[in-house]
């Protein structure tokens, strides 16, 4: 019974989309708001129809599916439709609306300088994680030390964690960089750099950046390996000391073989929020001096603010995806393969 | 008589070296403190300069300048400005508002969902076409890989032909997605926890999946749920590239508010400041508080 009212649902959604995307019919819709409407019923019903279906078998199915349809209709169906204007002609602001372009799309991204150079950029930003990691990784070491006021230290090491990028960049990037009176360019100046400048040369902006991101997300990775830390059974630790091994020796031979695991799982998660640093690049530098600060991610937001144009900046975006992809899979594979003889 | 405890020189050279030790930690400790810190600190002083003060570059209030409401007036927050209307300190509570609103829903909306979802992955087996327990979970996951660039312009044109551009709900939505993995990866290790003989137990007493989920089940994972609702939060009231892009002028967030100004206001040192800090006040006072379950949310997928 109920079944056929879903189906009867389903037959609705079908009628308004056929109806909406036809456009022979004015009825009077000005946008695709009804069909969204009953996209939702139709999720919701389908969710009911399990359980009246499948009976215990539909109930414990209801634990899974509304994430399942959640992810589904918000980031799997977005993804398609972005491979299908990817391949077009596609600016906001003329009225001639999406117009098929084919390959043009990715001939004009294989001439695109600026791209390549966001990408190398991107490359020398991860490559940043190595040190953020050692820095992390001594901060949790000295954390996990027998010290007096560890509340305290670990709240004031978290807290630049907390704070939003955009608030950082202002903060950092533009008050404390300023070079007349910001307190880091009067304390390089007092080290000796005559012209304090740190968004003038190139290297020099990439490198401001990497420290600022660096200064928001070292408490992320640090928590992670404190975790990892706190987790390594005392005993082993003890046994090693029986055993004569102090200090660097202890160090190498027993704690950080034990944190492998854990550190290839920090790097992995640091490096997924990395791929999607953006916020601190458009506020600080936006993408300057030439380029040489820019992420993926802040020279598609401008490519986007620049020119409306849709179509290129998702072929841009799902270009990068594969890259993603590739090279995760390969790091999964690296970090499987030298994970597999500790075990 | 020969003294049996007495210190020898080995001895006291280990001492020595344990104290230089404690030192070096110590130092160590709280010269990151300062980093960590510093750049909070400097703003909050900063809004209470006068440009002749932010242009010495005065650091200590009271002592190198007298301190003074001008941020807080510019934005109409001071004690002297809090009574008068002020079109500056609307824009910042309505901001304020949108930010909250949907920051909050977003990420209950996500941690209801993601639950959910956690148990029945860390209880049940599903067969689904061809997908199994293993295969959802990492489609959830793999949802971490996927940067927001690729989802951006997309959105953008969905959202345009739905109406739900410079939308609260839009904005919701999209950002309950960015966090849904998250917390189905914390939640799937709270769950994983938690001994099935208990919910066993409630079955047999005649409570159903579900009875014994919600009355059960829940109240265990709390902490777990709480750590993982704010860690969503902290990282939807952050998010600045969706807003931007999908925003203009009704669902503004805080951020965009903050970012917005630093082009057209950047001289007047002390208003961004106090805006800055006004933005940032909120997670302050989340993270001194609720420190701990933060840590938990982190560390929960960190340790199997």
């Amino acid at each position: 019974m109920i079944l056929w009212g879903s189906v009867a649902l389903f037959l609705i959604v079908g009628l308004l989309q056929a109806l909406q995307a036809g456009g022979h019919l004015d009825l009077g819709f000005r946008n695709w708001r009804p069909t969204l409407y009953a996209y939702a019923l139709m999720s919701a019903s389908l969710c009911w129809a399990q359980v009246l279906i499948r009976g215990e078998q539909g109930k414990r199915v209801l634990f899974v599916l509304p994430a399942v349809l959640f992810v589904l209709s918000l980031a799997i169906i977005p993804l398609v439709f972005g491979l299908i204007i990817a391949f077009s002609n596609w600016n906001l602001s003329s009225p001639l609306g999406r117009q098929f372009n084919g390959l043009d799309n990715v001939r004009q991204m294989w001439g695109d300088p600026f791209y390549w150079n966001a990408l190398r950029n991107m490359v020398w930003y991860c490559l940043a994680i190595l040190v953020e990691y050692a820095v992390a990784f001594g901060l949790a070491l000295l954390l996990n030390a027998e010290i007096r006021a560890r509340k305290f230290f670990r709240v004031a090491f978290l807290l630049p964690l907390m704070l939003s990028p955009v608030a950082v960049s202002w903060m950092i990037g533009k008050s404390m960089t300023e070079i007349r009176f910001g307190p880091i360019a009067r304390l390089a100046r007092a080290l000796g750099w005559d012209n304090p400048s740190f968004f003038g040369t190139p290297e020099m902006a990439r490198t401001t950046i990497m420290l600022m991101d660096a200064w928001t997300y070292i408490p992320f990775m640090m928590i992670m390996l404190l975790a990892g830390l706190q987790a390594i059974p005392k005993e082993l630790q003890e046994a090693a000391k029986v055993d004569g091994a102090r200090g660097w020796r202890a160090f190498w031979e027993v704690t950080f073989p034990l944190m492998l695991p854990v550190s290839v799982t920090a790097l992995m998660i640091r490096l997924i929020f990395k791929l999607k640093l953006a916020d601190i690049v458009i506020n600080v530098t936006s993408g300057g001096p030439g380029g040489a600060t820019d992420s993926v991610t802040s020279f598609i937001f401008r490519e986007y603010r620049d020119r409306s144009n849709v179509g290129y900046g998702t072929l841009l975006a799902i270009v990068y995806l594969v890259f993603i992809i590739i090279a995760m899979l390969g790091l999964l594979k690296l970090a499987d393969r030298w994970l597999r003889p500790q075990t | 008589m020969t003294q049996i405890f007495k210190d020898s020189d080995t001895d006291l050279a280990h001492k020595a070296k344990w104290f230089t030790g404690r030192l070096a930690i110590y130092g160590a400790l709280s010269l990151w403190a300062f980093v960590a810190l510093f750049p909070i600190y400097w703003t909050l002083t900063t809004s209470f300069k006068k440009a002749p003060d932010v242009m010495k570059g005065a650091m200590l209030p009271w002592i190198d300048y007298g301190p003074d409401w001008l941020g807080w007036k510019s934005l109409g927050l001071s004690p002297a400005t809090i009574g008068q209307d002020s079109t500056v300190r609307a824009e910042f509570l309505g901001r304020f508002m949108n930010s909250l609103t949907i920051s909050v829903s977003a990420s209950i909306l996500a941690v209801i969902l993601g639950s959910l979802a956690a148990y029945g992955l860390s209880r049940f087996s599903y067969k689904f076409l061809w997908m199994r327990n293993s295969d959802i979970s990492f489609f959830f996951l793999s949802q971490l890989i996927l940067p927001p660039v690729v989802l951006a312009l997309p959105f953008l044109v969905l959202y345009k032909e739905l109406a739900l551009l410079d939308s609260r709900i839009g904005l919701i939505l999209l950002y309950t997605l960015t966090v849904l993995p998250i917390v189905v990866w914390i939640m799937r290790d709270q769950f994983a926890g938690i001994p099935t003989e208990l919910e066993e137990a409630a079955l047999v007493d005649g409570l159903s999946i579900w009875g014994a989920f919600l009355t059960i089940v829940l109240p265990i994972a709390l902490p777990g749920m709480v750590a993982a609702l704010i860690l969503s939060l902290v990282l939807t009231w952050n998010e600045y590239f969706f807003a931007a892009l999908l925003t203009s002028t009704h669902a503004n967030t805080l951020p965009v508010m903050v970012a917005s100004q630093t082009g057209s206001q950047g001289i007047s040192w002390w208003s961004m400041a106090a805006l800055s800090w006004a933005a940032i006040l909120p997670l302050i006072v989340i993270g001194v508080l609720l420190e701990r379950y933060i840590i938990k949310g982190m560390a929960a997928g960190a340790v199997k």
